[in-house]
């Protein structure tokens, strides 16, 4: 697959007023070291706590569906299916597919987000991607957006993937997307040079900050958590796919992420 | 959530995937709401074989709703009757679980259901 670097329209993947940051390789390296010695405590701090905390201000900022998934859910699930969303936020690709002629379950680790995604109707459940509650073989399709970059190891990252795959039937689809590191077009810049593990910014202002402004604490201070990531390069997700047991069907890059659809491998 | 969705739900323990008695769950001082959907046929008899009727039977009965058949309707069984499409669309569609447990039967972990909402995090001696 290739990408085309100079067609990009502003990235919507991420809100506005955080400062784009530029990491050293030695900074780097220790983020990937802190990880390896406890990927459970650090994707806690780093990912689990930081969505618990800017849950709101998140969702917010989550609204537009990623042109290809609006397309996948409308044009190619089949009517009838069953479909996960493995960290489906606050459920913004839940109700994509209208007509009522499509059953969708979304699971997300951030119980606030599964809050958000409740409200607007939805039937979700709060679960871990490494530990899901669904019944082998049970779906036709699964998304899963914007979730495996989180996972600080690749051995994670490929047991998400083989978690994923075995939620669907022998012919379903696993559609995943991850932030790309080629993305020099962005206004975070980092491109195939960049350190691949990285701590992002994600700056709360003050008035965005409820909960702070309702105790009192931290009134008229921003707040800035920063959220663990793993940078896919091109050809690593579907390699990935592959070490999960999966078989790439179609593989592609939209806007600063890299996309592949996964299905069980032939002989399985 | 929908009765249907608990259809597609089992234990998160990794060691129970394995032990057929993991599934269903099993819902405990189960609170339910109804809410009026409309009828969608040609929905509800695509979704038959996606459904683990032992499983939506078991389920049922421990809700409380009057025992199903042993064996699921054919597409032909539910266009031919009203009723009984009828009293499938409401079981699976209009019928949430909104408190309560769902309870495994192999390790006996009880997945607490708020507001609608299950938890399927791990203690962390189960994960």
């Amino acid at each position: 697959m290739s990408y085309s670097a100079g067609s990009h329209v502003t990235p919507v993947t991420e809100g506005k007023g955080e400062p784009s940051s530029m990491t050293t390789n030695a900074k780097s390296n220790s983020i990937r070291d802190a990880a390896a010695q406890s990927p459970e405590a650090y994707e806690d701090e780093h990912v689990h706590s930081v969505y618990e905390s800017i849950a709101g201000h998140f969702s917010s900022t989550r609204y537009k569906p990623w042109p290809f998934i609006a397309s996948f859910l409308r044009e190619r699930v089949a009517a009838g299916s069953v479909g996960l969303d493995v960290g489906c936020g606050n459920g913004k690709y839940l109700g994509v597919r209208e007509g009522g002629d499509v059953h969708m379950i979304g699971s997300d680790r951030s119980p606030s987000l599964v809050g958000i995604a409740r409200g607007r109707g939805f039937d979700v459940a709060v679960a871990d991607g490494l530990a899901l509650p669904f019944r082998p073989g049970c779906a036709d399709f699964v998304l899963c957006i914007a979730v495996i970059h989180h996972l600080s190891t690749r051995e994670r990252r490929v047991d998400a993937l083989r978690k994923l795959l075995a939620c669907v039937r022998g012919d379903g689809q696993v559609l995943v997307y991850v932030w790309a590191l080629e993305q020099s077009s962005s206004r975070r810049g980092w491109d195939v040079d960049s350190e691949q593990d990285q701590l992002v910014p994600w700056v709360m202002k003050a008035n965005q900050n409820k909960k702070d402004k309702e105790s009192g604490g931290n009134e008229g201070v921003d707040t800035t958590y920063e959220r663990f990531y793993h940078l896919y390069r091109e050809g690593e997700l579907e390699d990935d796919m592959r070490a999960a047991g999966g078989r790439v069907l179609e593989s592609g890059y939209e806007r600063d992420n890299w996309w592949v659809i996964g299905g069980h491998s032939e002989k399985s | 959530m929908k009765v249907l969705s608990l259809n597609f739900l089992t234990c998160a323990v990794k060691t129970c995937k394995t032990q057929s008695d993991s599934y269903p769950l099993h819902p405990k001082d189960a609170e339910l709401v109804q809410d009026d959907i409309e009828l969608n046929e040609a929905f509800l008899i695509n979704l038959l074989p996606r459904i683990d009727w032992k499983a939506l039977s078991t389920t049922a009965t421990e809700l409380g709703f009057p025992a199903l058949p042993s064996t699921p309707p054919t597409p032909e069984d539910l266009r031919a009757d009203a009723k009984t499409l009828r009293d499938l669309h409401n079981l699976l569609l209009e019928t949430q679980m909104v408190e309560g447990k769902l309870v495994c039967a192999s390790c006996g972990h009880e997945y607490a259901v708020r507001e609608g909402i299950a938890n399927f995090l791990l203690p962390s001696h189960l994960v």
